[in-house]
């Protein structure tokens, strides 16, 4: 018999590993030897080459108290049968079982650094919460797909166990995770241009080479009640720093905001203050930083009792090129320390 | 308009005796071109530095890239209406030394400038790596104001390009490129135009069309061959990946390959240039005037350019849709700061007409770069130039740093083969 | 909170909720062109406006333009 190329631990959700219903919907991991349920036809769709060595069970309402916790404890099970590929579910429609296999791969991946997989139905929640970090591969929307999944599933995973590339999510049959990757093609851009105008115009099929992005949206925050009585604070992408921009915050890529006392300051001035912002004519803002930093103006509303306080603080990146996902965990962290300080509202200014 | 391209090949370059161009190399006489680069006297210093490709050297920072060329007939001169007399550019015959590039070096603001490697992993991003370069590294006198700085240093850099170019006057040309839009008569080939969007943004985000602040323009038409003697010529850096170098302005790659399928799968209508300006008022004047000029002209397709990234991005998607509502097709060209994971939204603004979009690869890519033997410039700035960070430049002189910061890495103009793709 | 910017569309598309447009780029709450105290005056007026949105209860992405 030939030799096992790589070892596979797969997870299944009670139900899948036929151990009882939603009854038992909230029992911890357990270990099974070799393969259980669906995991015997992806054991013979991986054929000689990949055996799964154990399947790790859990009930899919254990997920739900603690999500990162509950994939912890999956972890040690899978890394006591060293796998050299983690593979959970199909969980279908299912969105507490898909979350569950969402939370054990992406634990599986950054804990044991091993290449992961999972599969599940496009509307399925946990889709958006793990697609960035795990392959995740598109199923039916219900058991009925099951026959369809499983080699499909083999297929990936038998690319992860030889470790070859993964291609691109139309090639390799996985959910595009969003991530960017640049690479040299032989054309140069004008010339791919003018190939895609020609096409367009012929009515040919032809494939953009990026989507239009989506942004997230919030809910509107409620208005501020009492003005006079209220504290306000400023923001700004705009770069605007103390002189010698202390914190040197990067005139472009910010990684990082920073937070300054202007407790008794009135007015923002060049011997003081400059801005450190790479993609604007710095002349006006660093002659009159209140242009990108209205201190002074809020400082009058201040006096004459429009607002009851300017807030001693304000906070300041770089938005020049700098990127979404770096934004919004400063966002994150200056709202949450806004919060802390009962401020009431804030005027964000931008360039 | 008839314009004949004399390429002269340039295969190295030396400093020597006399100026001249010998056997595909070009010599430099160095006491010279300082001599007439501080005529300006705005420049208190002045060096030249010379870079051949494959060389371990590292030039930085970067502030311009021009091509050597000279006009041979036809009305005006290299750079008419900014240094060179005033007349129709893009008739005539003009010679080019190919294989060789005036660079200008020197910190400006200091955080807008770029860098050019010429060998090493680097290199591939550049297409100055591949060029004999004529480093001109320039210091300002004391106190100088940033306006004048960047004039300065704009007009020295222009100027060593119209002085190296002369050298090409009376050489026979080793190929000659002739772009005539001759008419076409098979009409089912569809009309296609280009809308070339310049940067207009304030100090060290210019550029000038014959001299003409670009801020101040409304859209207009151009003739392609215009651009091919220097009528548009940049003053700007804003990041050095998507910089249109005056190199690039001259060699506009989209130009020419609409040049070169003319007549044969589609009928080049013409250019139309517009700008990229501070505020919404003016960019929704200039997008409607823009795409209001694109229909005038006939155009059944037009492919769409852009400077920067940002509130430029605004601009191409207001192109974009009202063209598209016009019932005229696009294709957009745009790089993309996707972050250094590539899993941020690679644009600040969007559209749904623009469904056919040539991504020029995402500018946030962090790339190693061994150190260099020879330095041109200094390296100091990489820590503060966009795409650089605190700790970019490692204990031995290398540099871990975006390809932001590396000259034409992303050029929205399509001159390289970089791309991104979703994964 | 409300977002004083004078690309609005950009500000829009990344979901802004309460919009107040600025200037222009490089001086959002200021205009170089004009006499110190006009300026300042101007800045005021932006920074009022921008208090208002905050004061006003809105459902979607509101652009304050008046």
């Amino acid at each position: 018999m030939a030799e096992k190329k790589y070892r596979v631990v797969h997870y299944l959700n009670q139900f899948y590993a036929g151990i009882g219903g939603e009854e038992k919907a909230n029992i911890p991991p357990l270990i099974k030897e070799g393969a259980v349920g669906p995991g015997r036809p992806l054991q013979q769709a991986l054929g000689e080459e990949g055996e799964i060595v154990a399947t790790v069970v859990c009930g899919d309402s254990y997920f739900a108290e603690n999500i990162e916790a509950a994939a912890e404890t999956v972890v040690e099970p899978v890394s006591r049968y060293k796998p050299d590929v983690f593979v959970a579910g199909p969980a279908f429609n299912a969105g507490r079982y898909g979350i569950a296999c969402g939370a054990s791969c992406s634990a599986v991946s950054k804990k044991l650094g091993i290449p992961v997989i999972t599969a599940m139905y496009k509307e399925n929640p946990a889709l958006e919460l793990y697609r960035k970090e795990v392959y995740i591969i598109p199923t039916a929307n219900s058991v009925r797909g099951m026959a369809e999944a499983i080699p499909k599933m083999a297929g990936f995973v038998r690319k992860l166990g030889l470790r070859q590339e993964i291609g691109l999510p139309e090639a390799d049959g996985y959910f595009p995770r969003g991530i960017r990757v640049n690479r040299f093609v032989s054309r140069t851009g004008a010339e791919r241009a003018v190939d895609m105008l020609l096409s367009k115009l012929r009515g040919e099929p032809f494939q953009t080479e990026y989507l239009m992005p989506t942004f997230d949206r919030v809910l509107p925050s409620p208005m501020v009640k009492e003005l006079q009585s209220a504290t306000i604070a400023l923001v700004t992408s705009g770069g605007i720093v103390p002189l010698g921009n202390p914190d040197r915050i990067e005139a472009a890529s910010a990684s990082k905001f920073a937070e300054y006392n202007i407790a008794g300051v009135y007015d923002l001035t060049p011997d003081a203050f400059q801005t450190c912002h790479g993609g604007y004519d710095p002349v006006y803002a660093n002659n009159d930083p209140d242009r990108v930093l209205p201190l002074d103006a809020m400082r009058a509303l201040e006096k004459d009792g429009t607002i009851g306080k300017l807030y001693d603080h304000y906070y300041v990146t770089v938005g020049n090129a700098t990127s979404v996902a770096n934004a919004q965990k400063f966002g994150k962290v200056i709202a949450e320390k806004l919060k802390a300080a009962d401020v009431d509202g804030v005027i964000l200014t931008s360039t | 308009m008839r314009l004949e391209l004399g390429i002269i090949k340039i295969e190295d370059v030396q400093f020597g005796e006399e100026t001249t161009v010998r056997n595909g190399t070009l010599y430099v006489n160095k006491k010279e071109l300082i001599g007439l680069v501080r005529q300006d006297d705005r420049l208190s210093e002045a060096d030249v530095e010379l870079a051949r490709p494959g060389e371990k050297v590292r030039i930085m920072p970067v502030k311009d890239v021009i091509e050597p060329r000279v006009k041979v007939s036809g009305s005006g001169e290299l750079f008419p209406g900014i240094i060179g007399k005033m007349g129709t550019a893009g008739s005539g015959t003009t010679n080019v030394l190919r294989g060789a590039a005036i660079v200008t070096v020197g910190r400006i603001v200091g955080y807008q400038e770029g860098l050019i490697d010429m060998s090493g992993p680097g290199a591939e991003y550049s297409p100055f790596s591949q060029a004999n370069n004529v480093a001109l590294i320039l210091h300002p006198v004391h106190g100088l104001a940033p306006h004048a700085h960047e004039e300065a240093v704009r007009f020295a850099g222009l100027r060593a390009a119209v002085y190296l170019g002369k050298t090409a006057k009376d050489l026979a040309p080793d190929e000659l490129e002739v772009y005539e839009l001759s008419p076409v008569t098979d009409t089912s080939l569809p009309k296609v135009a280009y809308v070339y969007t310049l940067l207009s943004e304030g100090l060290l985000h210019d550029t000038y069309l014959y001299g003409v602040d670009a801020k101040k323009i409304l859209p207009s038409l151009i003739h392609p061959n215009e651009v091919m003697d220097g009528a548009i010529v940049s003053g700007n850096c804003v990041s050095a990946c998507d910089k249109h170098t005056a190199y690039h302005h001259l060699n506009n790659p989209v130009i020419k390959e609409l040049y070169r399928r003319h007549g044969k799968d589609l009928n080049f209508i013409g250019v139309v240039i517009s700008n990229l300006n501070v505020t919404l008022a003016d960019k929704e004047r200039s997008t409607d005037y823009a795409s209001k000029l694109v229909k005038l002209i006939g155009a059944e397709g037009a492919i769409i350019t852009e400077e920067g990234f940002g509130n430029p991005d605004t601009d191409l998607m207001m192109l974009c849709k009202k063209i598209e509502e016009y019932g005229i097709k696009t294709v957009l060209i745009t790089d993309e700061y996707a972050g250094r994971d590539g899993g941020s939204q690679s644009l600040a603004d969007a559209v749904s007409q623009a469904d056919a979009v040539i991504s020029v690869g995402n500018a946030n890519e962090v790339i190693a770069l061994p150190p260099m033997k020879r330095i041109i410039g200094d390296l100091k700035p990489a820590e503060v130039i966009a795409g650089g960070f605190v700790g970019s430049v490692t204990t031995d002189g290398g540099l871990n740093i975006e390809i932001q910061a590396i000259m034409g890495a992303t050029c929205q103009l399509g001159f390289g083969k970089l791309t991104a793709r979703g994964y | 909170m409300v977002h004083v910017a004078s690309i609005v569309p950009i500000s829009l598309t990344v979901g802004a909720n309460r919009i107040v447009p600025a200037v222009a780029i490089p001086y959002p709450l200021g205009n170089p062109a004009l006499p110190e105290d006009e300026e300042r005056e101007l800045r005021l007026k932006l920074v009022k406006k921008a208090l208002r949105a905050l004061q006003t209860e809105v459902e979607k992405q509101t652009v304050f333009e008046e």
